[in-house]
Order: structure tokens, then C-alpha cells, then sequence
């Protein structure tokens, strides 16, 4: 496939949103989501970890797992980088930047778990992205979740005002949210294609 | 087939173990603070292993600083000064700090790490405070909603406190709860009893401890706590002294008035208890002999909502209005407040326009 990386950075933000067209990464999406501060570090730190570990796994899995011929364990390999980079990263920032840490780290933990982070390094596979294409993917994919959770934030916190009926508060009321907002972002897919 | 069965299995291990062994050489090489000295009030001087928390470190070597969230950033508790090496004050610690507290390197101990060598500054009273634990030998109910326990010592057999201090009891998990709290509550006993002391408490509707209290303990049953915290207490003056304290904020003035008891103080106190109805009034009986006792003391329950109009033939409404009863000489009296934050910033307010000198009001907020 030959898209110019920078249609695929627009396009992940966007019209091919992780979180609002492919539900992936939604847990920590609606837990973390009730105001826009951590909202905004959480979102950060996924396209930290997001774009570093589609490229590390790009790396993986061209020079490990294809000479190798066990492409199949792709899975399991994927998520045994993730998680040993997040623990690198959470030591690392709080050596060296507690400040940072604290802004950021907390939430590094919740990320080791995150289907997002996975589903990148996926369909990075899937779709035969180049290394270049790859980090665009990744970093796009990170910036988009972050769009779409900031968003929810945002509209939560103004919901924090208003009579909610009982049985739609919390989760209920952010996955309405979350599918109008999906809605929402339909109205940009005409604009690029990468699927 | 078993040669590719073995050689995935190789992959995969080798794979995992390679980060895991990276990771190990990580955490030696960043997570390790080899030992650091933690000085403190520039007189006594610690050797630690760094790595942990300010609090949980001094918590290791038998210092407790107060804490009632267990290091969770979340009581604003365990505050204390670092005059050198920790580190940046972090977004957690902001919100608990006043902007002077700040400017005076107060922090919150839970949140600091102790990553190099640090110094910091106590109240010399905090070695005092230990680690105890104790035997229920009784529980009594005092109303609908306020229990009094009293804890015999085992281990230390001995507490030295002043009266107005608090301890804080640990909750165990229990029930559906699955977490361990402790909470402040204040001594209700005497100092002069070293073997036991007592707590009055209040029902929180849904709380942790208060309902661990009230629905699961029982006489004989084990608590711990650790304690003595806080600076309320009986200032050496001879000043009159109005006490104002409704609900469980009962508990310290018990012990104070016991304690003056014992003494034959012959100073002017008197003691306002806010109740809202007659339900609400308890150890009526213990104060009344205290009035015998003490020529110069004088208890004052208030009713805010009696259930038959003013069925009783007491004080209605809120205690302020009948202090004039009490107070002589504004310049003469000093004040000792306890019970909730909002009950304290009215009183306060109200004996400030008054004229008692803000300085010589004393608190104990509950919350
Ligand atoms: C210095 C000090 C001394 C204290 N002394 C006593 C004492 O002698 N006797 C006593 O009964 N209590 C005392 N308290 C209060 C006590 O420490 C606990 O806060 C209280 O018992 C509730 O604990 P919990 O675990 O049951 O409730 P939690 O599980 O902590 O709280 C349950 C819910 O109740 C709310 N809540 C918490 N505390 C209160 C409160 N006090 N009033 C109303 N709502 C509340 C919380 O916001 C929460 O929503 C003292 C507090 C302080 C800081
Ligand atoms: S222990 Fe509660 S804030 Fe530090």
C-alpha cells in the first residue's frame, strides 16, 4: 500500500479514529474520562507509549518474528514488548522527572492493558504499513484516542450539571455520548480514505 | 512438529526473558536509591533504604506521622517540613497545602520520595506516638447513634497522651469492605488512666469505620491504633475557659474536664453541648457530677429542634446566643471547639465579632 504517511497521521486522527470507529481501548476511556485534566495526561501518555511501541514491534516483527517464520506468535510477543516498555518508561520518568511522573506515570499502568496500544500494532501488520507509515499510524492513532477522550471530558464535565435519570448515569450516559460522538465523526469520512 | 513445538517455546521464553532481564538490570540500575540519610529536626540522623515514601520510611523506623487515607494522597494528614532533598512539590500535594504551608516547604510526607539524602523537621512530639494495640473490654451505647469504646492496652501496656489528643484506629477489612482505613477519633478518657483509653463514635451514615464500629465490633475483639496526634489541648493559663462541642465532639472535653477534675481545678468553664433533640444528649449524668465537683463549672446542653415545642425546659435553638450567659471578660477567655469544620467556622466567627482574640481560640476539626 503506498499512502503518504502524512494521509495516514490526518486519517487516524480522524476519519479512522481507533477509539470512535474501531471501540478499541474503551475502558479506560469511560473511567478516566470524568474530567478534562487527567483526561488530557492519560491521553498523552497513550500517544507516547502508542507511537513508541508500534515501532518497536515494527521492528520485532520484521526482523524477529518473519526470519523466524513465527509470525503467528505475534500476539503474544506484541504484548510482551508493550508491557516490558511501560515498565521501562514508568521507572524511567520516575527516576528522572517525578513531576512528569505525576502528570503522566500514574497512568502508564492502565495503558499496559489498553486494546488500543495492541490493535495498532495490528493492524500496522494487517494493513503491510511501512516503518514510516507505521509511526504515523501510531502516533496518529494516540493523538486521535486523545481527541476523542478529551471530548468526552469535556461533555462530562458539563453533564455534571444536569439532571442525569438514574439508571443513565455514569457509563451509561458516556457510551451514549461515545456513539453520537462516533456519529459525529462519520461527517469527516469523505475526506481521506485509508481502510 | 516437536522441534517446532520447542523452538517457538525457546522464542517466546527467550524473548520474555530478555526483557525480563532487562527490566531487572533497569530496576538495579534506576529503581535503586542505595542508602540515604533522613535528618531530622537537625538532631537525630537516619540511615534508610531510599526508594519509598517519606512516610512509609519513617513509618519503618517507628516515627508515625499522622495518616488517615494509609499514603493515598487523600487526607492532607501527613504533612511535614523538608528544608532540603525532596524533590519537586507534586500536582498531588498541591491542593492540601495553603499557599504559606508552600512557601514553608510543608509537604505532604506520603507523596515525597526518598530518593537522596533528605531533612526534614517534626514536632519532637511525634516520637511519642506508637504503634498500640488493645482488647475491647467494653462498648456502650450512649444513643441511637453514638457508641463509647473502651480499649484496654496489650502491647504497649502504657499510653502517655494529653487530654484533647486523638489516636487513629485502624478498621480491618470486613464485610463487603476491602480495604483497611484508620480514622482519627479523640481519647475520651483521662490521661490519667495510662492502661486503657476511650473513644465516643458516631455513625457515620455509610462509613467505613464508623459502621465496622457500630455493626461489626464487638467486646473482647483486638483493635490497633496509633496516637497521640494533635496540639488540642488544655493551655497552663488561668484563663476562663468556654468549651462548645456537640455530637461526638464530646469525646476530648470528657477527657479534659475529668482531667481538671482530678486536679480540683477551680477555673471558670463552661461547657455548651449542641444536641439537636433530647435523643441526642448523653453522659448528662457524668457532667451534672462534674458541676458538683467543680464549684466553677457549668454545663449547658442546647437543643436546636426539640421534638415537642421546647418540651424541655432547657436552652432552644443554637448554643451561640446563650454564651453571654457564660463569658465575663472577652480578654479573660479562651475557647475549645470541637466537631465539624462548618460548626467550627460559625463559632468561630461568631466569637471573633465577640471580641476573644482569634489566637486564643482552640479547635479540633472532624474532618
Ligand atoms: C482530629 C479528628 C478527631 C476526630 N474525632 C472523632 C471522634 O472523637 N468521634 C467521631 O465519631 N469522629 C471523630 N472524627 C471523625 C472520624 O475521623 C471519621 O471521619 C468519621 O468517623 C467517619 O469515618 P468513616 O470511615 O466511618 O467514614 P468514611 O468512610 O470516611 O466516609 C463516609 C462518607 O461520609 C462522609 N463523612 C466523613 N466524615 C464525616 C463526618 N465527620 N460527618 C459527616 N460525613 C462524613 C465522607 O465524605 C463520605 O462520603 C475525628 C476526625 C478528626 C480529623
Ligand atoms: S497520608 Fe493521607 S495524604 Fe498523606
Amino acid at each position: 500500500m503506498e499512502i503518504n504517511a502524512f494521509i495516514i497521521f490526518i486519517a487516524s486522527i480522524f476519519t479512522s479514529n481507533i477509539l470512535l470507529t474501531n471501540f478499541l481501548g474503551m475502558c479506560s476511556f469511560l473511567s478516566v474520562s470524568k474530567e478534562v485534566e487527567s483526561s488530557v495526561g492519560l491521553g498523552l501518555a497513550v500517544v507516547f507509549v502508542m507511537t513508541l511501541t508500534t515501532a518497536l514491534n515494527y521492528v520485532v516483527y520484521h526482523m524477529v518474528l518473519v526470519p523466524l517464520n513465527i509470525v503467528y506468535l505475534q500476539y503474544i510477543i506484541f504484548i510482551i514488548v508493550i508491557a516490558a516498555f511501560v515498565q521501562l518508561t514508568e521507572m524511567m520518568l520516575e527516576r528522572f522527572s517525578p513531576v512528569l511522573y505525576y502528570s503522566l506515570g500514574i497512568f502508564l499502568p492502565l495503558i499496559t492493558v489498553n486494546c488500543a496500544i495492541l490493535g495498532v500494532s495490528l493492524f500496522m501488520i494487517i494493513r503491510n504499513y511501512s516503518f514510516l507509515q507505521s509511526i504515523a499510524f501510531g502516533a496518529g492513532g494516540g493523538l486521535g484516542w486523545l481527541l476523542a477522550i478529551l471530548a468526552l471530558a469535556g461533555i462530562r464535565q458539563k453533564v455534571r450539571y444536569k439532571f442525569v435519570p438514574k439508571g443513565l448515569q455514569g457509563a451509561g450516559l458516556s457510551m451514549i455520548i461515545t456513539g453520537i460522538m462516533a456519529m459525529a465523526f462519520i461527517g469527516f469520512s469523505g475526506i481521506v480514505v485509508i481502510q | 512438529m516437536i522441534t517446532t513445538i520447542l523452538t517457538t517455546i525457546a522464542i517466546v521464553g527467550g524473548m520474555a526473558g530478555f526483557l525480563a532481564l532487562l527490566l531487572v538490570v533497569a530496576e538495579m540500575f534506576f529503581a535503586n536509591y542505595g542508602e540515604v540519610i533522613i535528618d531530622i529536626n537537625g538532631k537525630r540522623k537516619l540511615k534508610v533504604k531510599g526508594g519509598s515514601s517519606l512516610l512509609s520510611t519513617l513509618n519503618e523506623n517507628k516515627i508515625y506521622l499522622a495518616s488517615a487515607c494509609g499514603g493515598r494522597g487523600s487526607c492532607g494528614f501527613c504533612k511535614c517540613k523538608v528544608r532540603s532533598g525532596g524533590g519537586p512539590l507534586l500536582p498531588t500535594e498541591k491542593p492540601f497545602l495553603s499557599p504559606d504551608e508552600i512557601k514553608d516547604n510543608v509537604r505532604l510526607s506520603c507523596q515525597v520520595k526518598v530518593k537522596e539524602d533528605i531533612a526534614i523537621i517534626i514536632p519532637e512530639e511525634i516520637f511519642n506516638v506508637r504503634q498500640f494495640a488493645g482488647v475491647v473490654s467494653k462498648i456502650e451505647d450512649h444513643t441511637y447513634d453514638i457508641k463509647e469504646l473502651t480499649i484496654q492496652l496489650t502491647q504497649p501496656t502504657e499510653i502517655n497522651f494529653k487530654a484533647g489528643q486523638y489516636v487513629q484506629l485502624q478498621s480491618p477489612r470486613y464485610g463487603k469492605i476491602k480495604q483497611k482505613v484508620s480514622r482519627a477519633y479523640s481519647i475520651s478518657s483521662s490521661p490519667d488512666h495510662t492502661d486503657y483509653i476511650q473513644l465516643i463514635i458516631r455513625r457515620v451514615p455509610d462509613g467505613i469505620c464508623t459502621t465496622w464500629v457500630h455493626d461489626f465490633l464487638k467486646e473482647g475483639d483486638e483493635v490497633s491504633f496509633t496516637g497521640p496526634f494533635g496540639d488540642f489541648f488544655i493551655q497552663d493559663t488561668r484563663a476562663d475557659m468556654l468549651f462548645v462541642a456537640g455530637g461526638s465532639g464530646k469525646a476530648p472535653i470528657k477527657a479534659m474536664l475529668e482531667y481538671l477534675d482530678a486536679r480540683n481545678s477551680t477555673r471558670r468553664m463552661g461547657y455548651f453541648f449542641g444536641a439537636r433533640s433530647r435523643k441526642d444528649l448523653y453522659l448528662d449524668d457524668l457532667f451534672a457530677t462534674w458541676e458538683k465537683s467543680m464549684r466553677n463549672f457549668a454545663y449547658y446542653p442546647v437543643l436546636s429542634q426539640p421534638t415537642e415545642q421546647c418540651e424541655w425546659d432547657g436552652r432552644c435553638g443554637y448554643v451561640m446566643p446563650y454564651f453571654d450567659e457564660f463569658i465575663q471578660d472577652v480578654n479573660n477567655t479562651e475557647a475549645y471547639l470541637c466537631g465539624s469544620p462548618g460548626m467550627i467556622a460559625a463559632v468561630v466567627k461568631y466569637l471573633v465579632s465577640k471580641g476573644i482574640p482569634k489566637e486564643k481560640i482552640y479547635f479540633d476539626s472532624f474532618a
